[in-house]
């Protein structure tokens, strides 16, 4: 795949960025898409946190890879989050590898990209970095922060730190900490990538190499994790390649197979294995019950942000049970927070696909907080 | 506007928290709001339903009460209000004191099993009643636990909850129930609402 970077619209944030990691940045870059048109009166815009394997391309066509952007079906021009109305921004993760200051961009002082020298990042760090960009936007509060999996926590992160900056917000099919599951499953990932001989001690992309197969397994193992048992067996059940039997080889000879590598290998050419690692860890890291002491509800103290929280029955990544939590905590405060959990065979991944009764919570749930917004003093 | 509704319009102050458990379609919290300017929130079992309360602008839940109420903290509201619903539950005795809980004060609202015509359809009929208010056959109802208004006074005096008004309903007309006109309202009425605290 052909992929073309110089398409990207970044600004770069010439302020201090203090880093969980104790590592300060002195400048950074972000790089961002915004669809629809921002309003008068500024009650309209919608921050998207993409997850682990996402971009800043939401819709229309991603003008690195010139695929359809990863939420299509959710953003757009009368669609759910509708374009003619909200005026939508998604960023890109710092950490990331899509033109925000990451692990493959080039550092400085040394003209070589940062590879493994980069400082590892944390979800409150790309929040932050995220809060930069509204401020660069003009935005002092979003009718709403939302997004999926990675995308949800950082809207939990963000409720948390900036409780004045958004009326609303949609943490969807997500934790408020990583269980060791989870964290199991990204080292996993991790160790695929660093045991890739290309990897080169993080080097790769100075020494011309590419650890393709390190990376299409830790691809891989995620899309597992992403599918429901029933799902996979629904679609592929034991269903073969070829209509000639079994081969007797180890070739794919399973439909499942085959389409593992086929998403393994695909996302080697628009993704950098340095990031994987960095964001994977900035996910495992994440835990707002320890930062607040064990107690959840500290973290949404006094809040006024409206919450509506969704999650999907199949999804065994970020369990039901896992949104229920959260759930309770904002409730215990007295928080406004709806809840809904999808009756679905999607599991995780719910979220990227046609899941009808999600898009109707959440079309209606924006719709109704938009008017809201907008009569608020 | 039902006339159920009426009634419980009077009884929820203004401006007070109000939890509505089995909030269906949010019509009363939507109904609360415009009208008590209440800070409402909603439990709801069936999904769609929460679905459409959210687009109202309304704060849902999607739950089982009977599961879901262990979750809500002590006195975190004024109201709670249960229409129609006590006896739908496996164990009605507990939900009904972690309602008073939960709130301050709450409104439970019961189809009476004590009126004439469910008493008569029983008598002469010999079978279950199957009434306005009591539309299903026995084999499919999800009702588990009937009462009559005497019934309800009864469970109030053994856990000692106080019965601050009781209200009869029936035919669009509602009138005061107390314990001087107990035997006659709980022959009359169709629904009990019921203002009760701890």
């Amino acid at each position: 795949m052909k992929l073309n970077f110089e398409n990207i619209n970044k600004i770069t944030i010439n302020k201090d960025l203090l880093l969980d990691c104790g590592v300060r940045l002195d400048k950074f870059d972000i790089a961002f898409e915004t669809y629809g048109k921002l309003d008068k009166n500024k009650k309209n815009a919608v921050l998207i946190f993409h997850a682990l394997s996402g971009d800043q391309f939401v819709t229309g066509l991603n003008k690195v890879t010139g695929k359809e952007g990863w939420w299509n079906l959710v953003v757009g021009e009368n669609k759910p989050i509708d374009t003619k109305k909200y005026f939508v921004i998604c960023a890109n993760v710092i950490g990331g590898c899509m033109g925000s200051t990451g692990p493959k961009e080039i550092c400085e002082g040394t003209g070589k990209p940062y590879g493994l020298s980069f400082p590892v990042i944390t979800i409150k760090d790309m929040v932050k970095a995220q809060a930069y960009l509204l401020d660069h936007l003009g935005i002092k509060k979003t009718l709403a922060v939302l997004g999926g999996s990675m995308g949800g926590m950082q809207a939990l992160q963000f409720c948390s730190l900036y409780p004045d900056k958004t009326f609303t917000a949609v943490p969807i099919a997500c934790a408020a900490s990583h269980s060791a599951q989870n964290i199991a499953f990204n080292e996993l990932a991790r160790q695929a990538i660093m045991a890739d001989p290309e990897w080169d001690s993080g080097n790769y992309i100075s020494a011309g190499k590419v650890p393709r197969k390190g990376l299409a397994i830790a691809r891989m193992a995620g899309h597992i994790s992403y599918l429901s048992e029933q799902g996979l067996q629904n679609k592929f059940g034991r269903k073969l390649q070829e209509d000639k039997g079994l081969q007797f080889s180890f070739d794919a000879d399973f439909q499942v197979e085959s389409y593992l590598k086929y998403q393994g290998y695909s996302f080697v050419d628009r993704f950098d294995a340095n990031s994987y690692l960095y964001i994977t860890r900035a996910m495992d890291y994440f835990d707002l019950y320890k930062a607040n002491n064990g107690n959840l509800s500290l973290a949404f103290k006094n809040t006024k942000i409206k919450f509506c929280i969704i999650s999907f029955s199949t999804d065994w990544l970020y369990p039901t049970s896992e949104s229920k939590k959260i759930v309770i905590a904002l409730n215990s405060i007295g928080a406004e927070v709806s809840f809904v959990n999808i009756v679905t065979n999607n599991g995780h991944d719910s979220f990227l696909v046609n899941e009808p009764k999600f898009l109707d919570t959440l079309k209606g749930f924006l719709e109704s907080n938009y008017e809201d917004f907008k009569n608020e003093n | 506007m039902k006339i159920e509704d009426n009634v419980l319009l009077d009884l929820i102050e203004t401006k007070s928290r109000v939890l509505d458990v089995g909030c269906g379609d949010g019509n009363l919290l939507l109904i609360l709001k415009k009208n008590k300017n209440i800070n409402g929130r909603g439990i709801e079992i069936n999904q769609q339903k929460v679905t459409e309360c959210l687009s109202k602008g309304l704060a849902v839940i999607e739950g089982d009460a009977e599961k879901d109420l262990v979750n809500y903290p002590d006195n975190s509201f004024d109201f709670a209000i249960l229409n129609q619903s006590l006896q739908q539950f496996y164990n009605p005795r507990k939900v009904l004191n972690d309602l008073l809980r939960i709130a301050n004060k709450a409104i439970i609202t019961i189809p009476n099993f004590g009126y004439w015509k469910v008493r008569l359809n029983l008598l002469l009929k010999g079978t279950m009643p199957v009434t306005k208010t009591l539309p299903y056959n026995w084999f499919d109802t999800p009702n588990l636990h009937m009462s009559t208004i005497k019934d309800f006074y009864f469970l109030c005096k053994i856990d000692r909850i106080h019965i601050m008004k009781s209200i009869s309903v029936t035919d669009n007309k509602s009138s005061n129930i107390n314990y001087s006109n107990l035997n006659i309202k709980n022959l009359i009425s169709e629904i009990g609402v019921f203002l009760i605290t701890k």
